[in-house]
C-alpha cells in the first residue's frame, strides 16, 4: 500500500509537531470527522495487546523451574478462584488460597524466614512472564549481603496481592513481597509491580504495604526496583514498618539516578541465569 | 400488595419472598457482577422479575416511611428526607413505582413537569422506577428532562451535548498538559469544562497547572472553566492561597460511610463550594461545583450496608443536588469488572445513572468507558455513546484518541465528540460554540476547519 490510496481522504492536523510533548494520541487527523484507518487499527492493537495480558494462561511450572535455576525453591499454589472469569468477578477469592495449597504450605517444615517471595500472575502474566526473573536475578545479591533468610517461593496463580498475607502468614515470614502483574494499559501490557508488607497475615489494609510499580521495559528499570526493594525491606526489618509511615527514601543513594553498585559478595555467585 | 415487610409475591405455584425493602431492591435490579459479589442479587431469572413485579405494585410513598439505609446512622439519608419536598410529591403520590413508570412515558408528564417534580423525588423511587424500566424507557424519559446550569457559559440547553476536555499526562508535564489542551480545543472540545486530573498532590504542581489552564482560558477570551481534579480539602487550601480555581471537584457516594471512605462530609462539601463562590469568578452563573460518582464506590469501600449499587449511586446525586453542581458524572466503567463485568452491564449502568440523576434534576453527563480487564471494547462505548446521546446527557469526556495516559483507561475521544454532533446535530454550549467560529476553528455549521499555523491558537503556543 502506497501513501497517496492510504491518505486520501485524512485531512492531516497543523500542530504534528507538539506531540513530541506528550505520550496522549494528539494531532492524529481526521477521516472527514472521524478516525483515520491507521489510528483505529493502531488503537485497536494496543487494546487487544492489554486484552491478551490479561488473558493469556499463567505459565507457572516453567517459572518455577526458572526459579530452581536461581537456587530458590520454589512451591507452586492457587488461589480460590478457579479460574479467569471467576478471578475477574471475585477478587475476594483471588485473596484466599485454595484449600489444597493451605495445606501444602502448613506442610512444609517450617523456616520463618526473614523474607517470604511470592510471585503472582495478578492482571497481566505476560508481565511476570517478563519481569519476574529480570527482576529477582538483580534482587538476590542483596539478599546475600544483607544475609535476610529466604523462606519457600510461592508462585501463585489466580492471585490478588492480598494474597501473599496468607502465604508469608502460612510460611511464618518477618515479610511478604509479593511481585505481580498490574492491570495493563494500553501503552504497556506488561508492567509488574512489587508490594512490601511487614508482619503478613489476613486483614492487612492497603494503607501497611509499600508498592513499587511499572517495573518493565522503558519503566522502572530491574536493577533499580532491586535496589529500592531492597532498601525498603532493611527499613521495614529496622524500623518495624511498612506502608504509608514508611516513605521510599532510596532515591537519596541514587549515583546519577542508577542504583549504586553492590559491594564484592562474599557469597558465591548465582548458579545459572 | 402488602407495603410492608417481608414482601411477597405469589407466581403458579411458587411464591418468592423477600425480607424487607432493601432485598426487594437488590432483587430486583437487573444483574451485574457487584450485587452478586455482595451477595445481594437475584439468585435466579425468574426471581429477578418476581422481585420487578413485586416491586411495580409498591407505593411510591413507602420510600418515605422505610429507609434502605437507617436515618440515626447515616447523613445521606437524613439529607435526602429532611429535604424531602411534599408539595412537589403531591402530584405523584398516589402512584405505584409500575403507576409512576406509566405517568413518566405519558404526555403528562412533560419537560416543566418534571423539573418541578424533582424536589419531591428521593433517589430510592427514582431507582426502583429504574429497575423496572427497559433501555429504551431510561432513554425516552430522561430526555424529557431539561437541566440548566452556568458558570461561564450555558451548560444543558436542549439540543446541545458539552464535553469535559481532558489533558491529562503520566508526569503532570505542563508543556505536555498544553498540547492536549490544544488538540481538544482545536477539535472543538472544552465547553464543559478543561478539567485535569493531576498525578501529584503537591500544592505547588496543582497550584502551577492551574495557572496554566486559567492562563490559556484568559489569554484566548475562552468562555469556559477549569478544574483540578484533586481532594475538596486540597481545592479549598489552593483558594485559601490565592490559586486561580473555578470550579471545586469532588468523588461523591450514597452512604456517610463510604463518603467518610472519601475523606468528605456534607459539612466540608459545603465549606468547598461557599469558598468557590466566594470568588465570584463565574460570568454567567455560580454552580461552582463538578463531583465525581460511580457505582460500586460503596461496596469497594465496604459500606454498601446491604444496598444494591444502583441504588447507592442514585443516593449520591441526592448528595450532588445539594451543592448546585455545575456538572455531575458518572465514572460507568472505571471500576472494573467485579461491579459492572461487561459491555452489556456497562451500558445499562450508564443509562440508568443518567435516568436517575436527570429526573433529580442534575446536569447528569457519563465518563463513557472501560478497563482492558473488562469484557468491553471501543464498539460497547460507540453503542453507550449514541444512546447517552439520543437520551440528551450534559456532557461526555473527551480524550486524545480515547486513551487515558494517566489513569490508564480508555474513554470518549474528541474525535467521538464529532462523531455525535455530526450524527444528531447536537450544539455545544451557545457562547462557546461563538468563540469557535470566531477564531476559525469551527465553521457557521459547527463543523471543523481544516487549520493553518496562522491559526491564532497555534501562534499563541510558540
Amino acid at each position: 500500500m502506497t501513501d497517496e490510496p492510504r491518505k486520501a481522504g485524512v485531512t492531516p492536523d497543523a500542530w504534528v509537531h507538539l506531540s513530541r510533548a506528550t505520550p496522549a494520541r494528539i494531532a492524529l487527523g481526521r477521516a472527514g470527522d472521524s478516525l483515520p484507518t491507521v489510528e483505529v487499527l493502531r488503537f485497536a492493537l494496543a487494546h487487544a495487546q492489554a486484552r491478551d495480558a490479561v488473558h493469556t494462561r499463567f505459565d507457572a511450572g516453567a517459572l518455577a523451574a526458572r526459579l530452581g535455576g536461581l537456587g530458590l525453591v520454589p512451591v507452586l499454589v492457587h488461589s480460590a478462584a478457579p479460574d479467569r472469569a471467576t478471578y475477574l468477578a471475585r477478587p475476594d477469592l483471588g485473596r484466599q488460597l485454595a484449600p489444597a495449597s493451605q495445606q501444602a504450605l502448613a506442610a512444609l517444615p517450617a523456616s520463618d524466614p526473614d523474607l517470604a517471595l511470592v510471585v503472582a500472575d495478578g492482571l497481566s502474566a505476560t508481565a511476570v512472564h517478563r519481569q519476574a526473573l529480570p527482576l529477582l536475578t538483580a534482587f538476590l545479591p542483596w539478599v546475600r549481603q544483607a544475609g535476610w533468610r529466604l523462606g519457600p517461593v510461592a508462585v501463585a496463580s489466580q492471585a490478588r496481592v492480598a494474597l501473599g498475607d496468607r502465604v508469608g502468614q502460612a510460611l511464618g515470614a518477618r515479610a511478604v513481597a509479593v511481585l505481580i502483574g498490574e492491570r495493563p494499559g494500553l501503552s504497556a501490557p506488561d508492567s509488574l509491580g512489587v508490594y512490601l508488607t511487614l508482619n503478613p497475615r489476613p486483614g492487612r489494609l492497603d494503607a501497611e504495604r509499600n508498592c513499587l510499580s511499572n517495573i518493565r521495559e522503558g519503566g522502572l528499570a530491574h536493577d533499580l526496583a532491586a535496589f529500592k526493594l531492597a532498601w525498603l525491606l532493611r527499613e521495614a526489618l529496622r524500623r518495624q514498618m511498612t506502608g504509608v509511615a514508611l516513605k521510599d527514601e532510596s532515591d537519596l543513594l541514587l549515583v546519577d539516578g542508577r542504583a549504586p553498585a553492590l559491594p564484592a559478595a562474599p557469597m558465591t555467585e548465582r548458579q545459572e541465569t | 400488595m402488602a407495603a410492608h415487610a417481608p414482601y411477597r409475591i405469589t407466581l403458579g405455584y411458587r411464591t418468592w419472598t423477600f425480607v424487607d425493602l432493601k432485598d426487594l431492591m437488590a432483587k430486583a435490579t437487573p444483574p451485574r457482577s457487584g450485587d452478586r459479589l455482595a451477595g445481594i442479587a437475584a439468585l435466579s431469572a425468574e426471581e429477578n422479575v418476581a422481585a420487578k413485579l413485586c416491586l411495580a405494585d409498591l407505593p411510591l410513598k413507602t420510600f418515605l416511611s422505610e429507609a434502605l439505609v437507617p436515618y440515626e446512622e447515616d447523613e445521606v439519608t437524613r439529607l435526602i428526607l429532611d429535604r424531602h419536598d411534599a408539595a412537589a410529591f403531591a402530584r405523584v403520590s398516589h402512584l405505584t413505582v409500575g403507576g409512576f413508570r406509566d405517568y413518566l412515558l405519558s404526555d403528562q408528564a412533560t419537560s416543566d413537569g418534571l423539573a418541578a417534580l424533582a424536589p419531591g423525588l428521593t433517589p430510592e423511587m427514582v431507582a426502583a422506577v429504574s429497575k423496572i424500566m427497559r433501555n429504551q424507557d431510561l432513554i425516552l424519559a430522561a430526555r424529557k428532562c431539561v437541566v440548566v446550569t452556568r458558570f461561564r457559559n450555558t451548560i444543558g440547553l436542549p439540543g446541545t451535548l458539552a464535553v469535559r476536555l481532558q489533558p491529562n499526562h503520566p508526569a503532570d508535564d505542563p508543556g505536555g498538559v498544553a498540547a492536549s489542551i490544544l488538540d481538544g480545543l482545536l477539535y472543538g472540545c472544552g465547553d464543559a469544562v478543561i478539567g485535569l486530573n493531576p498525578v501529584s498532590d503537591s500544592l505547588a504542581t496543582l497550584t502551577d497547572l492551574a495557572r496554566l489552564i486559567d492562563g490559556v482560558i484568559q489569554r484566548f477570551a475562552i468562555p469556559t472553566q477549569a478544574c483540578i481534579l484533586t481532594h475538596i480539602t486540597t481545592s479549598i487550601e489552593m483558594m485559601n492561597r490565592g490559586a486561580p480555581l473555578d470550579l471545586v471537584f469532588q468523588s461523591v457516594a450514597g452512604t456517610q460511610a463510604a463518603n467518610e471512605g472519601f475523606g468528605v462530609t456534607l459539612a466540608l462539601l459545603r465549606e468547598g463550594m461557599e469558598a468557590a463562590q466566594a470568588l465570584k469568578r463565574g460570568t454567567v452563573g455560580d454552580n461552582v461545583m463538578y463531583f465525581e460518582t460511580g457505582q460500586g464506590s460503596a461496596l469497594s469501600a465496604g459500606a454498601h450496608h446491604g444496598v444494591d449499587q444502583q441504588t447507592l449511586e442514585a443516593r449520591a446525586y441526592a448528595v450532588a443536588r445539594e451543592f448546585r453542581p455545575l456538572l455531575v458524572n458518572t465514572v460507568v466503567g472505571f471500576i472494573g469488572p467485579e461491579y459492572l463485568y461487561d459491555g452489556k452491564q456497562i451500558i445499562r449502568a450508564g443509562l440508568e445513572d443518567h435516568f436517575c440523576g436527570k429526573l433529580l434534576g442534575l446536569p447528569l453527563g457519563c465518563d463513557v468507558c472501560y478497563t482492558n480487564h473488562a469484557e468491553a471494547d471501543q464498539d460497547d462505548m460507540d453503542t453507550l455513546l449514541t444512546l447517552l446521546a439520543t437520551a440528551g446527557v450534559t456532557y461526555v469526556m473527551g480524550v486524545p484518541g480515547a486513551d487515558d495516559v494517566m489513569l490508564n483507561y480508555q474513554s470518549t475521544s474528541f474525535h467521538d465528540a464529532l462523531y455525535i454532533r455530526r450524527l444528531l446535530g447536537l450544539k455545544r454550549a451557545p457562547e462557546f460554540e461563538v468563540w469557535l467560529e470566531a477564531m476559525g476553528i469551527a465553521g457557521a455549521d459547527g463543523r471543523p476547519l481544516p487549520q493553518s499555523p496562522t491559526q491564532p491558537l497555534l501562534q499563541g503556543w510558540r
